[in-house]
């Protein structure tokens, strides 16, 4: 197994003795999130299908520990929204994200997602950050399975920084009473 | 060789640890852990769409009956195959135990032709 070039999550700083390891609960805690995000897909359009090329055996989001996509929101941690998303759609957005678990997350995946993207119209949401809070954009229409796993890295990273205590502030209640959550 | 019932201690504790360790853990993550609770949250998940009417509706039996007979079918089937491998082993024995098995399904199966169940009109 010598030659395997098989990257494991570095454990966070803490102090190493015989037999023992000593670190902060906040740290531990954001690493094992990091490292298992279950992915919800809410795929309306194109981008839905280069997330399908991120899921499979090329590219694999698998690697980063998003083995299992879930597709109840009860078991998900971050929902990533990819492709147009219509203003009849928005209140079902909404509902998906409201059934989601604490902690959540959510990933912007394409123009669409993250700004209503050329669909400047009537009919069109301009961005699903006017409904629900988002954590990671990522560009593009349709944007490269490697922007999208460059995106869940990038999301990984705010997860494992996260306070353990952040969903109890109150600057996360105001953001949530903000949308109305 | 002399076995105590203390030697079987250590299987015990490690039983204890074993279970322990899965309700501790399910029960620290529910106190641990964020919550949020809504009317919304608490509603049935149907991929965001209102749920409309009630889940438990009474249907119609057939279909019911015609899984049970896909289910006796398909297990005679799966008698019939080593059975029909052993063809030769089994004998005479074999053959006349496997006609009282086929008789007593294909009377039931008669017997629901006779009520019957299989017809669709």
């Amino acid at each position: 197994m010598s030659d395997s070039k098989i990257n494991m999550v570095a454990p966070p700083e803490g102090v190493v003795g015989e037999g023992f390891f000593a670190t902060k609960l906040n740290d531990v805690v954001g690493m094992a999130r990091a490292n298992s995000l279950w992915p919800l897909p809410f795929a309306t359009s194109c981008c839905g299908i280069e997330f399908m090329a991120t899921m499979a055996s090329h590219y694999d989001l698998a690697r980063f520990g998003s083995e299992r996509v879930s597709f109840s929101p009860r078991q998900a941690d971050m929902l990533m929204v990819m492709g147009t998303i219509s203003k009849k759609m928005a209140p079902i957005l909404r509902q998906v994200y409201e059934q989601m678990a604490e902690p959540r997350w959510v990933i912007a995946v394409g123009a669409c997602a993250s700004s209503g993207g050329v669909f400047d119209t009537y009919s069109v949401l301009q961005g699903i950050d006017k409904v629900i809070p988002v954590d990671v954009y990522v560009p593009g229409c349709p944007p490269r399975p490697e922007q999208i796993v460059d995106g869940v890295m990038q999301l990984q990273e705010l997860v494992r920084n996260e306070s353990v205590r952040r969903r109890n502030s109150p600057e996360y209640k105001e953001l949530l009473a903000s949308y109305n959550l | 060789m002399q076995s105590n019932q203390l030697d079987y201690f250590p299987i015990l504790m490690q039983m204890l640890l074993a279970v322990g360790f899965v309700v501790g853990t399910i029960i620290i993550s529910g106190y641990l852990g964020p919550k949020r609770s809504s009317v919304n949250k608490d509603k049935n998940f149907e991929c965001g769409i209102e749920s409309v009417g009630n889940a438990r509706i009474p249907f119609s039996v057939k279909y019911f009956l015609v899984a049970i007979l896909f289910v006796l079918f398909d297990v005679e089937v799966i008698f019939l195959y080593p059975w029909a491998v052993n063809f030769k082993e089994l004998g005479v024995e074999g053959m006349i135990k496997m006609v009282i098995f086929m008789s007593l399904l294909l009377i039931g199966f008669f017997y629901i032709i006779k009520k019957k169940a299989l017809d669709w009109e």
